[in-house]
């Protein structure tokens, strides 16, 4: 079982991410939303409305748009046949002119879509879901892989659709994505919520707003846990993720750093390495599980 | 559902191997064969007459013969040209004359006749009675003729299968069916239209071959051509629903393509394409007939050689249609569309 005991609601309006590492069941939840996978029990109400075969479905389907995450298309096909074609499934829906505005691919329209860049191709996909006018857009894992300015290029896009007055729900193992994009996450792992929320919220719930990362050459002495713990300002302690170091979350960066240094001074440890960062979502997932997201 | 067959269409002219496979390939074959096997009047028989006493003077004597082509060959050429089937019979002068062939082979059963024939006449054998050749060649009654109709029927089959069969699992494991699903389209539809979009192509591939056939070798069709096409829809139609079923459930491209193979091959052995099925034993005619290329081309033949109408050709018609429904009701319910 890939998923087991979610509760999640999306509000009209909302850009909610599903957020976790790979296999943390994100892609198999949002397909049992989409009505492509059966839920083995529970109830889902897209739009007010449970899927059903048939009639209802189809019209249900004419107000959604959904990007899957491994559709290849035709490679054979130019971008604007591509967009013609899932056009004409819907009574409704954007010319193949507007939506190739949207995701500004009008210079390839003539080019077919094997000669695409992987950033083209993506929003390509996400064209072929935008077409129908939906109200809601389902992205799975909209920009792996992609490269930093073609991720920012999509995220425009969604943030756009998002200014028309458009719902988003989508999946990610970014945190950075998450962070700007979404008002809402849950964070996922073994195929349960562990954490939702605001990322805002779920930040602060980590109880200090900044993180100190070191390492020493000769690594960490078991009695040096306890007056660390002591420094002022420090609110967790935790292995660090690279092995061998120490990871703490502190509220007040200025008066805590110095601190900790005289404290490494006196006891004669050398630092091998020493970053500190505002608190991410990166942060929340090892303080709920212990493991790093990226990793996984 | 206008816009999939378009666009089934576009993704198969833009792959020219599929076309050359689909167009030119049964056109190289239906060229390469009528060749082969065209008629140019009983050809001459090559026998060897192996070197030895009077030999130059028996092979003089067949020579004179309009049917034979005698050459004076040594024992070892004559035997290695015998076995590799370049002569069909080798005569060893002497007393008696030998005659060594292999009688199995057609030819050389010919060639014992008409080369005694000619020994004997000039050593002075009388016929007692006369007779007088009359000769057939009737438009029809020719290799070519058979054929043609024939590489139609394995045409319609190989691009039904491989056409519908290759494009739905390539989809398949794209995950683009499953992108379809996610939008209103019906599935109906999306089976039909590659039945929409083969008919298109259908009228390619029946004016192709059988305007080669008229052109290069004057195979004309007696009967009307609307029997024609009328058959080869039908038959078109029904392959389409045969490859939707090979290609129901399989997820690899190495999967569906050995599907195809087990579909086709026994049909282009079995159902009268190159020869007629009547060469195989009596048991398996029953079994032959049912399949749905040999009731095809029986009546591709039917129509295209003896002129046939449509009401004579019932029963081949009546199979041919009831594997594609079968197949296309058999695929809609198993098919697999993730």
């Amino acid at each position: 079982m890939a998923v087991a005991g979610l509760d999640l609601t999306v509000g009209a309006g909302e850009c909610f991410g599903l957020l976790g590492p790979n296999g943390a069941g994100k892609t198999t939840t949002i397909e049992i939303l989409e009505g492509l996978t059966p839920p083995d029990s529970g109830d889902v109400e897209i739009l007010g409305t449970p899927w059903r075969e048939g009639a209802a479905g189809r019209a249900l389907r004419e107000r959604l748009g959904i990007q899957l995450q491994e559709t290849q298309l035709a490679d054979k096909l130019t971008v604007s046949e591509v967009l013609a074609l899932f056009r004409s499934f819907y009574r409704r829906s954007h010319t193949v002119e507007e939506v190739l505005a949207l995701v500004e691919l009008d210079e390839k329209r003539k080019a077919r879509v094997v000669t695409l860049s992987g950033g083209q191709k993506q929003r390509l996909a996400v064209a072929c879901a935008l077409v129908s006018k939906p109200e809601l857009l389902f992205l799975d894992e909209p920009t792996t892989g992609l490269d930093p300015h073609s991720r920012r290029q999509l995220w425009e896009i969604i943030r756009r659709f998002r200014a028309a007055g458009g719902t988003v729900l989508l999946t990610t193992h970014y945190m950075e994505e998450a962070e700007r994009l979404c008002d809402r996450v849950a964070i996922m792992d073994h195929g349960k919520v562990i954490a939702l929320g605001t990322p805002r919220e779920l930040i602060a719930s980590l109880g200090a707003e900044h993180v100190i990362e070191f390492a020493l050459s000769d690594g960490v002495p078991e009695d040096l846990m306890d007056p660390i713990r002591g420094v002022g300002g420090v609110t967790a302690v935790r292995p660090g993720t690279g092995g061998g170091g120490l990871s703490l979350t502190v509220t007040e960066l200025h008066r805590t750093l110095p601190a900790l240094l005289a404290l490494l001074q006196q006891r004669r440890l050398e630092l091998s390495s020493l970053t500190t960062h505002h608190a991410t979502l990166d942060d929340v997932f090892v303080a709920l599980t212990g493991r790093q997201l990226r990793d996984t | 559902m206008y816009q999939l067959a378009l666009s089934r269409m576009r993704e198969f002219y833009r792959e020219p191997e599929a076309v050359f496979w689909v167009f030119g390939f049964p056109i190289v074959l239906a060229f390469a064969l009528g060749l082969a096997f065209r008629n140019t009047g009983p050809g001459k028989l090559q026998v060897g007459v192996v070197a030895g006493p009077g030999d130059s003077a028996v092979a003089v004597v067949l020579d004179s013969s309009p049917r034979l082509l005698a050459t004076v060959l040594d024992t070892a050429t004559a035997r290695l040209r015998l076995r590799t089937g370049r002569v069909a019979l080798l005569v060893i002068p002497g007393d008696p004359i030998v005659y060594r062939y292999d009688s199995t082979r057609t030819e050389s059963g010919l060639a014992r006749l008409e080369v005694d024939d000619v020994l004997q006449r000039e050593r002075g054998r009388k016929d007692l009675v006369a007779v007088r050749d009359d000769r057939a060649v009737a438009p029809g009654s020719r290799y070519i003729d058979f054929l043609i109709p024939g590489l139609l029927g394995m045409n319609l089959l190989g691009s039904g299968i491989w056409g519908v069969g290759f494009s739905v699992v390539q989809a398949r494991q794209r995950k683009l069916l499953k992108r379809y699903m996610a939008t209103p389209m019906r599935r109906s539809h999306y089976l039909l239209s590659f039945i929409l979009s083969r008919l298109v192509f259908l009228i390619v591939e029946v004016v192709a071959l059988v305007g080669f056939g008229w052109l290069l070798f004057g195979v004309a069709v007696r009967g009307s051509f609307a029997t024609l096409a009328g058959i080869t829809i039908l038959g078109s139609f029904s392959f389409a629903g045969l490859g939707l079923l090979v290609a129901s459930r399989a997820k690899t491209i190495e999967g569906v393509s050995g599907l195809m193979n087990l579909v086709m091959l026994p049909m282009w052995i079995l159902s009268g394409t190159f020869f007629s099925y009547a060469r195989f034993p009596d048991a398996m005619i029953p079994f032959v007939k049912a399949l749905p290329l040999t009731a095809l081309n029986d009546a591709l033949r039917a129509v295209m050689i003896d002129g046939a109408a449509v009401t004579s050709l019932v029963t081949p018609l009546v199979i041919v249609v009831a594997w594609g429904a079968v197949s296309f009701v058999i695929a809609l319910k198993i098919f697999r569309w993730r």
